[in-house]
Parts: C-alpha cells; sequence; structure tokens
C-alpha cells in the first residue's frame, strides 16, 4: 500500500522532472516576450507570447461569462429552491454529469454552433467553447460552499426583513474565499485544455486585437509545434510546456491557500 | 381586504381577549394580545408538529415558551416570522394574527412581517461584515442611504443592547472579533435597528456564558417596556426570572399557559405540575 | 407613501431577480440537450447512407473511398482504456485504503495537495511528459523484450499516460468514499477483534463496493474521452491493434486529428460528428450511472 501511495507521488515528480529537464534550456526572456517569427511551424525565431496572452484572453473571457451564468444558477438553487427540492437535486446531478463530458465534445459541439452561426474561428468562439467546459466545474465547486452558508445566518438576514435577493449580497461575503478556489481550479481547467480550444481558437502568431480574430493557446502552442521536425521550434513547445505546469503549480498552491476550509470537489 | 372581514377579525380578537381573561388571569387586561394563534396545526414532512395550538401573546411584557425539547417550542417561534415555509415539506393550517392581521393571508408581505419581528436565534450570527455594517444592514435594505441617519442609529440601537462602549472605537472591524456574549448583543442591536414590535429569542442565552446572558436578561427586562417580547427557553429558572406570562407545551400541544405567579404557583395542570417539579425535562 | 412605493420597487426587484435565475438554470439545464441534438443533427447524412451498426464494426476507414468503418477507433479506445485501469485500479485502490484507514494525518497532510497537483496538470502536459518518457522509456527498454520493433507510440505508452492521468480522480472519490463509511462499522468490527487489514478487507472494502465500482465508471469514461495526450503518445494508425507495442487510434483523437480536412471530403464531417455524439452518449450514460449511485451512498450514510 505504501508502495503503491509513493508510485504515485514518484509519477508526479518524473511528469516534472520531465518537464523541467527539457523545458529549462529552452527557456529565455525572448521566450516570453516576443512573439513567434517566421511562422509557428518553421520559424526559428521568437518566442511565446502570442500563446501566454491568448491563453489569458480566453481565460479572463470565459471565468467572467461563466461567472454570470454559474453565480445565479447555484444562488437559485441555494435561496429559492427547498432544501430537499427536485429541480435543485436535478440541476447539481446533470452538472455532475456535464463535468464529466470530455472537452473534446464541447470543442465538436463549440464547431458545429461556429459553422451554424458562419463565424470563424476566433477568440470569441474560444471564450464561448470553454466557458462551456468550465461551467460545470465552477458550479460544482460554489455550489459546495454556499451549501454550507449556515442557515442561520441566512435567517438571521432574512428576519430583518430583507427579500432573498437582497441577502445575495451576505452569502457572498460569506463564501468569498470559495468562490475563489472555484475560480482558481476553473482557471486551471481553462487554460490547460487543449481539445476544446483545437477547433474554435484557430491558431496565428500574432496577437489578437479582437474577438472574432483567431489566437493561439499555450496548450495548442504545445501541440502544434511539438510535431514540427524542427528543434527550435519544438524548443517552444518545451518552453511551453514548462510555463503551464508552473502556471497549473501556481494556482494549485493558492488554491489549497485559500481552500484549507472547503476541501471537496477539487478534482 | 373588505371592511367586513377585518371586522369580524376584530371581532373575533375581542372575542379571545374576554375568553382569555376568563381563561387565564388578569394579563390582557393590561396587555392586549400582540400575537394571536388560532388553531394551528403544523406538518413537516409527514409529522404533526404543532398541534390546534391556540395562543395569545400579550403586548409590551415578556412571555417564555417552556416545555421538553422537541414539543415543538421553535417551530411556533419560527412561525411567527414566517421563517419556517424555508425549510422542506412544511404545511400549515390555521391562523396567526400579528395585530389582528393574519400573516399567512394573501397579499401580505413577508418581508413586512419580518420587520416587525426580531430574531435573536440560539448561537449569535453576526453577519459577514463589520460592526457597523451589521446593526446598519436592516436600514439600509428599508432604504435608508445617508451617511448621518445610518451613524445616529447605529449608536442608538448599540447603545440600547449595551454595547456602544465596548465597541465604539472599532465599528470598522469584523463582527466575528467580538466574543459571543458581544456577539448577540450585536444581533439584538441588528434586530432593534429596524424597529420590530416583537422580538423573539430561541434560546437566545443557551450558548452563552453566565455573565454575557445575565447582560441579555436585563436587556429584555429593560427592553419589556418597548417591545412584546417572546423567548423560548430551555430553563425553567430562566422563564421564573423574567416571564410575565408563561406557555407550557408538551409534544406539540400547548398545555397550559398563564401568568407567571399564577402559571408557577398554582399551576392547573397535572403535566405542567410534573414538568415544574422536576419528574421530567 | 414614499415607503410603499420603495415597499413596490423591492418587491419588483426581488421578483425580477428571481425569474432571472429560474431562467437561466432552466436554459442551463437544456445544454446538455441541446448539445446532443446539434451533434446528433450534425452526423445525420451519414447515418441516412448507412446503418450504425455497419458504422461501428466497418474495419475500413477510407474517407476519400467513402468508407467510415469505426471499429479500429473503438477498439484503440477499449484497449487504452483496459490498459489504464489495470495499471491504475490497484495502485488507487491500496493507496485510497492507505490514505484513509492507515496513514499518519502528517502523510495524508503531504501527499492530498499532490493529488491534487496531479489533477490539475493540462493533459497536453501529460501528453509532453509520455513524449519525453514512456514512448522512449517502451521502444528503448521494454518492446525489445517482447516484440521486433516498436516505435514506441503504442497502446501500452497511450494506456500508461491515461493511467497517470485519471488517478488523481479515482483516488479521490475512493478516499471519499471510504470517508463516508460510518465510523462505528470499523469499530464494530475492531471490538469484534478483527485486525486492522481484515477490518479493511471484509467491512471497509466490502461496504463501499458499489461506489467504487461508480468510481471506477466515472474514470473509465474520463478516460475514454481524453483526447491531446492520448493523441500525442498513441501512434494514430487506423488498424486494430494486435499487441499493446502496436499503435492504436482512439475516438476521440481522430476527432481532434481531422477538423482541418474534413470540411473537403464528402461525408467527413458527419462522420466525426458521429463519433462526438458517440462519445457523448456513452460518457453522459457512464457518467449519470455513477453519479447516481454516488449521491445514493452519499445519503445513506450521510446521517
Amino acid at each position: 500500500m505504501i508502495a503503491a501511495t509513493l508510485a504515485i507521488v514518484v509519477s508526479l515528480f518524473l511528469i516534472f522532472v520531465a518537464v523541467v529537464r527539457r523545458g529549462l534550456p529552452a527557456m529565455s526572456w525572448d521566450m516570453v516576450s516576443k512573439i513567434p517569427g517566421g511562422g509557428f511551424y518553421i520559424g526559428k525565431e521568437g518566442g511565446l507570447l502570442n500563446a501566454i496572452v491568448g491563453s489569458l484572453y480566453i481565460v479572463i473571457g470565459s471565468i467572467t461569462l461563466g461567472l454570470c451564468f454559474s453565480l445565479p444558477i447555484v444562488l437559485y438553487i441555494n435561496l429559492y429552491l427547498p432544501e430537499k427540492s427536485r429541480l435543485a437535486q436535478f440541476t447539481r446531478l446533470s452538472f455532475d454529469v456535464l463535468f464529466g463530458i470530455p472537452s473534446i465534445v464541447y470543442g465538436a459541439f463549440g464547431f458545429t454552433i461556429m459553422v451554424y452561426l458562419g463565424l470563424r474561428s476566433s477568440l470569441l468562439a474560444g471564450i464561448l467553447t470553454v466557458t462551456m467546459l468550465i461551467i460545470p466545474i465552477l458550479i460544482r465547486s460554489i455550489d459546495e460552499v454556499v451549501r454550507r452558508v449556515p442557515k442561520e445566518m441566512k435567517d438571521a438576514a432574512l428576519s430583518l426583513g430583507a427579500t432573498r435577493s437582497e441577502i445575495i449580497k451576505v452569502i457572498l461575503r460569506q463564501v468569498a474565499p470559495g468562490i475563489i478556489t472555484a475560480v482558481l481550479l476553473a482557471v486551471g481547467r481553462g487554460i490547460g485544455d487543449a481539445a476544446s480550444v483545437l477547433f474554435t481558437a484557430g491558431y496565428t502568431d500574432g496577437i489578437p486585437t479582437s474577438l472574432s480574430q483567431p489566437l493561439a493557446t499555450l496548450p495548442l502552442a504545445i501541440f502544434f509545434q511539438l510535431s514540427s521536425p524542427i528543434a527550435e521550434v519544438q524548443d517552444r513547445a518545451y518552453a511551453a510546456a514548462l510555463i503551464l505546469t508552473f502556471i497549473v503549480l501556481i494556482l494549485s498552491l493558492a488554491g489549497r491557500y485559500y481552500s484549507r476550509k472547503y476541501s471537496k470537489n477539487k478534482i | 381586504m373588505t371592511s367586513s372581514l377585518q371586522s369580524e377579525k376584530m371581532q373575533a380578537n375581542e372575542d379571545s381577549v374576554i375568553l382569555n381573561e376568563l381563561d387565564a388571569g388578569s394579563i390582557f387586561s393590561k396587555h392586549k394580545p400582540h400575537i394571536s394563534v388560532r388553531n394551528l396545526n403544523v406538518y413537516l414532512t409527514k409529522n404533526h408538529i404543532l398541534k390546534n395550538v391556540n395562543l395569545d401573546i400579550p403586548d409590551k411584557a415578556i412571555t417564555c415558551i417552556i416545555g421538553p425539547s422537541g414539543c415543538g417550542k421553535t417551530t411556533l417561534l419560527k412561525t411567527f416570522n414566517r421563517l419556517l415555509q424555508n425549510s422542506m415539506d412544511v404545511r400549515i393550517d390555521g391562523d396567526v394574527l400579528v395585530d389582528g392581521e393574519n400573516i399567512h393571508g394573501k397579499g401580505v408581505e413577508v418581508e413586512n412581517i419580518r420587520k416587525k419581528m426580531g430574531l435573536l436565534s440560539q448561537r449569535p450570527c453576526p453577519l459577514p461584515m463589520s460592526i457597523f455594517d451589521n446593526v446598519a444592514y436592516g436600514p439600509r435594505i428599508h432604504g435608508i442611504r445617508r451617511k448621518k441617519t445610518l451613524k445616529i442609529m447605529v449608536e442608538k440601537y448599540l447603545g440600547e443592547a449595551g454595547l456602544w462602549d465596548e465597541v465604539k472605537d472599532r465599528l470598522k472591524s469584523p463582527a466575528t472579533s467580538l466574543s459571543i456574549g458581544q456577539q448577540q448583543r450585536l444581533c439584538l442591536a441588528r434586530g432593534l435597528a429596524v424597529k420590530p414590535e416583537i422580538i423573539l429569542g430561541d434560546e437566545a442565552t443557551s450558548a452563552l456564558d453566565p455573565i454575557s446572558s445575565k447582560k441579555i436578561e436585563e436587556l429584555f427586562l429593560k427592553l419589556k417596556d418597548q417591545y412584546s417580547i417572546v423567548l423560548v427557553t430551555h430553563t425553567l429558572r430562566q422563564a421564573k426570572r423574567i416571564a410575565d406570562y408563561v406557555v407550557f407545551m408538551y409534544l406539540g400541544e400547548v398545555i397550559e399557559a398563564g401568568h407567571a405567579s399564577e402559571f408557577f404557583n398554582h399551576p392547573k395542570e397535572k403535566l405542567t405540575k410534573e414538568y415544574l417539579d422536576g419528574y421530567f425535562s | 407613501m414614499d415607503r410603499i412605493k420603495y415597499n413596490k420597487y423591492r418587491q419588483f426587484k426581488e421578483f425580477a431577480i428571481r425569474n432571472m435565475m429560474l431562467v437561466l438554470t432552466i436554459i442551463s439545464l437544456t445544454f446538455a440537450v441541446i448539445i446532443g441534438i446539434s451533434l446528433y443533427y450534425k452526423s445525420v447524412p451519414i447515418l441516412d447512407q448507412q446503418s450504425l451498426w455497419s458504422l461501428l464494426s466497418g474495419r475500413s476507414w477510407k474517407p476519400l473511398k467513402g468508407e467510415f468503418g469505426f471499429f479500429p477507433f473503438i477498439m484503440g479506445t477499449l484497449w487504452v482504456t483496459l490498459i489504464a485501469i489495470i495499471i491504475s485500479l490497484p495502485l488507487c485502490l491500496l493507496s485510497g485504503i492507505y490514505l484513509s484507514e492507515f496513514a499518519h494525518p502528517y502523510i495524508k497532510k503531504m501527499v492530498y495537495p499532490m493529488i491534487d497537483v496531479l489533477a490539475g496538470i493540462p493533459p497536453v502536459v501529460y501528453g509532453v511528459w509520455g513524449i519525453l518518457a514512456v514512448v522512449p522509456f517502451i521502444s528503448d527498454k521494454l518492446a525489445p523484450h517482447f516484440v521486433e520493433y516498436s516505435t514506441g507510440y503504442s497502446v501500452l505508452a497511450g494506456g500508461i499516460v491515461l493511467a497517470i492521468m485519471i488517478i488523481p480522480l479515482m483516488i479521490s472519490v475512493f478516499i471519499e468514499i471510504f470517508g463516508a463509511l460510518p465510523g462505528g462499522l470499523r469499530e464494530a468490527s475492531l471490538s469484534l477483534g478483527a485486525t486492522q487489514w481484515q477490518t479493511v478487507k471484509k467491512v471497509v472494502v466490502r461496504k463501499s463496493f458499489s461506489g467504487l465500482a461508480a468510481a471506477v465508471v466515472l474514470a473509465i469514461s474520463r478516460a475514454f474521452g481524453e483526447t491531446i495526450a492520448v493523441l500525442m503518445v498513441c501512434g494514430n494508425v487506423a488498424e486494430v491493434p494486435k499487441s499493446v507495442f502496436d499503435p492504436a487510434y482512439p475516438l476521440p483523437a481522430l476527432i481532434a486529428n481531422n477538423y482541418g480536412e474534413m470540411m473537403s471530403v464528402p461525408m467527413y464531417d458527419a462522420a466525426l460528428m458521429l463519433s462526438a455524439l458517440l462519445l457523448f452518449v456513452i460518457i453522459l450514460a457512464f457518467n449519470a450511472i455513477s453519479r447516481l449511485v454516488l449521491i445514493r451512498i452519499e445519503r445513506n450514510f450521510a446521517l
């Protein structure tokens, strides 16, 4: 049993060692501050700035949009519906299930919608797809903390004559750390997912200046550039992998820090 | 609401006053009933929690509801400000009249009912904000925005709850930084700030240390000139100390209700006598 | 007067917010249905042409000739998933038991964050690790003992990478299930003189068997749908693999790899959307079943 646990822990370290050993030599200041020169697949110059910025755009956009959906839904099922309401239970179940749907399906779905609407692959389409991907994560983990708000606190605010929509502020304040954890979790998933943006975000060397332009993201930068035969381009992929791993590690530690109290539904 | 209905209700009220005067002693000659409960039945899922409760709560006096745990005291209290409907599968039959108005009637705004009653729960439950904002929360909801007015109100009600001197220098610090006894007084101040007419206490002192709970009791005695106070209490001694009017409940029924001195000295029912003598608790 | 007006305004606000939230909730619930319908709608053309069964059992994948046999891809998916489960299940079961029953709190405090990190690592990074470590290991060290030649990009590589990926999911659900068992159960067994290991074997594992099964199903469905990491290490040859050292081509990889060309070849996009639909339906069903089981467990034990 100890050996099994050890094996899991060791495999984590093996992954880190592999990524760092190959990625570190490829890292340089240019890597994070320049966009690739001469095409991402063959050009030997430049770095990953396009992918870094692109990932940021996607994540910021989809988190914002995702919160716009998930907060009202969580608040509704916890505040307006009675404890054992069928609708609330069904909602929870369906987001648990949607959470398990692979990102490639979201990607394919996003793509069909895109074609249907006559859109090209773009920042907008990427944001929408990633939003679909992270809404279940946000809802699950925010629900987890909102459900634990003591009933007495709701009653206390209600008994002062507040309407239910007026006590939302109280609840949000109470669960703020939990929401931050949920967002960190969703950022981690959103920033690292390749299959959903593969169809919808496109890929480009530049940095998008509007919602309708395609863009690069870090996971796609790894995926595409790794298959290039040119060593310098491959270096970029490994550097991107290192950056991505680093980001995810930071997010995970930050999430830990914020969520000592709320430690379920993390995976 | 038609006027005929209104007058009918008034009639019913007066009837009940007369009834109670015959029944339970003299308290209603001095204190008009503030809350009247008529034929109240409450079912939680399939359990019959309150069985045909008929009751009058006197105005500007302290009413203590006593009885063994699980007898429906808290449920009764929560029907008064309609917090019960928040839980699942509740069915409520019968009327609860506050100032002659049926709180379960059509077109009644539940927020107005709740505003009339301040609630003190078993454990103090400060809202996750500063001391000042806790007290100002109610007034703000009800539309008071001016900083100056809020400041005056916060000072006034913290004063009434006997907390002002202790916290005036740290109004901005979070409410959870207070001791538990202070928190309970803060909750009282918060409740008073919406200008209620009734204060409901659900074993409001059971989580507190003796000194804090003594302070709260003293506050109740001071406040009963302005408010009708209804307390669910777990200790007989507390009821003996502060009650003007006592309601004894057992297994969802009101066994006996009456003036405190009458109730404790000359209980009418056998069950009451046994409870007071400590045969069960 | 003002007071009444203000109250009216509050009531209206309450009404508006309440209904807005309700509408959002209802919309979000139709989400799964919309996904299913639109994928189905997109795959109708190919279903009109050939029966579902002939598509699923067809062995030949030649889009240019209009032959769309999914069998190699389905087998690829099954092979990779099977290997992943074979590797990860014993690891997860043993370490799950260890962490929840035996381990010192200090060790838990060390290991849980690591599992979290493992869960957070993006698939594409797992893929990079696969290429850097697993593939060379298989082609240089392992395969020569068994077969004449392997590139390393194989079913086995995909299975190993996938196994590591589903470990965090499986282990965390395991730990949750063991944690949900009432403590009295263990004490009852221990007080009868059973050793701790006997208690685990006879009581803990047996009592939580349905939950463990549900967790495994959950992990299988995760493995089914995993795309990028598997795609990077599996070799992607559209044939039924004959041994674990042969390349395979799982369904998700098929979708991901071919989206660029699919517009120009007739029926190609319908075929790909059909495979997305297949994935969606299978995983939806798997997930729904296992979640229902897990919910039941939580309800039964949460007293």
